[in-house]
């Protein structure tokens, strides 16, 4: 803003504290459950976005049209031109989103995004320490394996703690 | 043979004029599927030309609106970029008509044709788009293009499955978006354009710290898009649930996308190398975790699609080493793995039509009903995990002797860590055969029949799988002649910016249409005044 130290370079300060906030809320909501919360979050942030290529464009000057202003005193036109189209492509992308979650209300009732269903079972799988696969073939033999095991070790006379079958080889 | 630069907007203007045609004639659904199936196949045409057309000129350049760089916007086929978009236009026609078969055997439920086949074309356009951009916000709305699609084609039919995990994926890839376009204006302002190549020439000149930022906040954004292993927990959510085709084509093209643009960025703009060590350990990462998780699924579906995480990381792994011989074979990986794994995600389609799952603890003996499936599935799985004489081996050799020449302890470990990858992978996939071939049914399976189309689709993916080793020879010479394209930057900057790296602003073909009609004007005045006195 001060105009003898780099006229051109110093951004706008109130156009980057804008940013800093609607970028800060944006990421906030982007961080909740509900999508209508996301949704929110993702225009925030899109449009705190936006602003940065305001500030990107340098200090603001009139209509960049030959003739209407002297040449040092028009702002940078590209910047604009590049938001113009981010702007479009976010407003595509917001009804989309608008839809997901109005189909989303209409299936469930709410608009919550859920977690991952086949994950969580591997997951709890895993914790149980379970086989992954349920296996035709091998099932009665792999019990076998594991009865024989114990019964051979008992025979050794190892003390019963160390042979609880549900330690099987694993 | 610069004549032959009109070939250059093709791949892109064709698949977007077909997808404004289908959407017009959405009431005839024959009309879509030939539109569809001619435009595609044109656009492969043009793709093919276009690579041996600048394999002998150098990378042709197309001046959008008769603006040359800087000032324009213009496509730039180089041999890295007509390569790519060669096979993405091959899998894409493959998969069309791998979803035709499948549309005409069940009717419209799975693939509604009226909505289907338009996205599937502005899909199409999208990644040629990114693939020939020469300008970085051309390249961000190239991304948004395929996006927008992929939007339209994931949360297809719109079950709760699909919209669950269609949701994930948007909100990842809208954020990734939304990071990219950061970096965009981040880069305008700290040099005053978004050409690559004048951002080439300017990058090195501004403050070193500002360089690093922006190149980490283009890896972040594209990081996401290719699925690289801290930034890759929504793949194997989204991808699984949506029809087989759109599956195939997603996995096989858009994670590719995204590597496209880093080894672009990578070679391009940020030379030297800064964020090697990073790549190298998010590589081994992603080739580790990916495949750990690949082992853990008993889905095929799933599991392939953490196969597909994982083997980004060893693409990841060749750009990182930063040499021509790493670009190289990372290049030539990158060719092997679209094919191999959007064939896989086709052949798991058919294996869900013929077993009517594709859990594994429900599937079983499939090998005595249908031995084809069980050869379509074999070939390209070991493809995959890289059994000589595979192309998946050639490439997997290729970056092995790229690491073990750049000689550091981390390249040793990447190595290591690729091979330790590569039987993971053998033991995922064997296992998987084995489940779904092998093992005794676990229920009895309604005899189905299986299209045609589909079936020869797939099987046409998997010779093209094993052709790959067959031109190995030539095809691998073509990726190290791209990557020190790539490794001599001047190259490129020079043929985008001719008059000495400054570029014209104004292209040859306007200023000599100009020149013409000056002197037209000139004659005119000539003889008018031969005529006065």
């Amino acid at each position: 803003m001060s105009p003898d130290v780099s006229p051109d370079m110093s951004p706008n300060l109130v156009l980057v504290v804008v940013i800093a906030v609607l970028v800060t809320t944006g990421v906030y909501l982007l961080l909740e459950r509900s999508l209508s919360r996301v949704l929110i979050g993702i225009i925030l942030l899109g449009n705190g976005i936006n602003l940065s290529f305001l500030v990107a464009g340098g200090a603001a000057g009139g209509a960049p049209i030959v003739g209407t202003t002297p040449e040092g005193e028009m702002s940078d036109p590209l910047p604009q031109a590049m938001v113009l189209t981010a702007i479009v492509i976010t407003l595509g992308m917001t009804a989309f989103l608008l839809a997901l979650a109005y189909r989303s209300w209409q299936l469930h009732r709410h608009d919550e995004v859920q977690d991952d269903v086949e994950d969580r079972r591997i997951a709890r799988i895993a914790a149980r320490d379970e086989p992954i696969f349920e296996d035709a073939d091998a099932d009665m033999a792999k019990l076998d394996l594991e009865r024989d095991a114990a019964e051979a070790r008992d025979e050794i006379g190892l003390s019963g703690a160390a042979t609880t079958p549900s330690e099987g080889p694993r | 043979m610069s004549d032959l630069t009109w070939l250059v907007p093709l791949p892109v203007m064709l698949p977007l004029t077909g997808a404004g045609l289908a959407l017009a004639l959405w009431r005839h659904a024959s009309a879509q599927r030939v539109i569809t199936l001619v435009v595609l196949s044109l656009s492969l045409v043009a793709s093919v030309g276009l690579l041996f057309a600048q394999s002998g000129s150098g990378p042709l350049i197309v001046d959008v609106g008769g603006w040359s760089a800087p000032v324009g916007i213009n496509l730039v086929a180089d041999r890295l970029s007509s390569l790519m978009l060669a096979i993405s236009a091959l899998v894409v026609l493959c998969v069309l008509v791998y979803s035709l078969a499948q549309g005409v055997a069940d009717g419209d439920e799975e693939t509604p044709v009226a909505i289907y086949h338009p996205s599937y074309l502005v899909l199409a356009a999208g990644i040629a788009i990114a693939f020939l951009s020469g300008d970085l916000f051309n390249l961000y709305v190239g991304f948004e293009v395929l996006l927008a699609a992929s939007y339209v084609l994931i949360t297809l039919t719109g079950t709760a499955e699909r919209i669950r995990s269609g949701t994930i994926y948007i909100v990842v890839a809208l954020l990734s978006s939304v990071i990219f376009l950061f970096a965009i204006g981040l880069a305008y302002s700290a040099t005053g354009t978004v050409n690559m190549a004048q951002l080439a020439q300017r990058l090195p000149e501004i403050d070193p710290g500002i360089s690093l930022a922006l190149q980490l906040l283009l890896l972040l954004a594209f990081g996401i898009k290719a699925a690289i292993f801290p930034l890759s927990a929504w793949l194997p959510d989204s991808y699984p649930t949506a029809p087989a085709p759109v599956t195939a084509v997603f996995a096989g093209l858009l994670t590719k996308v995204g590597v496209y643009a880093i080894i672009r960025i990578q070679t391009l703009l940020f030379p030297g190398g800064r964020a090697d060590d990073l790549l190298m350990w998010a590589a081994l990462a992603t080739m580790l975790v990916g495949i750990l998780g690949a082992v853990a699924q008993n889905d095929i579906k799933r599991l392939l699609s953490f196969t597909l995480v994982s083997h980004i990381g060893f693409m990841i792994f060749g750009i990182s080493l930063s040499s021509e011989a790493g670009m190289a074979a990372a290049i030539f990986y990158v060719v092997h793995h679209i094919t191999v794994q959007t064939t896989l995600f086709l052949v798991a389609g058919l294996i869900e039509r013929r077993g009517g799952t594709t859990s594994l603890d429900h599937l079983g003996g499939l090998a005595k009903i249908a031995p084809l499936l069980a050869v379509l599935f074999f070939v390209p799985a070991m493809n995959l995990a890289g059994i000589p004489p595979f192309s998946g081996f050639l490439g997997k050799v290729g970056l092995l002797e790229a690491g073990v020449a750049a000689g550091t302890p981390m390249t040793y470990a990447l190595v290591a860590g690729g091979v330790v990858t590569s039987l993971l992978t053998l033991y995922a996939l064997v296992k998987a055969w084995n489940k779904a071939f092998w093992q005794t049914a676990p229920a009895p399976v309604e005899p189905v029949h299986l299209p045609r189309g589909m079936v020869g689709s797939a099987a046409v993916l998997v010779v093209f799988g094993i052709g790959l080793t067959v031109v190995a020879g030539p095809l691998y010479a073509y990726t190290e002649r791209a990557a020190h394209d790539l490794d001599d930057r001047d190259g490129y900057i020079t043929a985008v910016l001719p008059d000495g790296g400054r570029g014209s602003g104004i292209s040859d073909r306007v200023a000599r249409e100009a020149a013409e009609a000056r002197e037209a004007a000139d004659e005119a005045v000539d003889e008018a005044e031969a005529v006065t006195p």
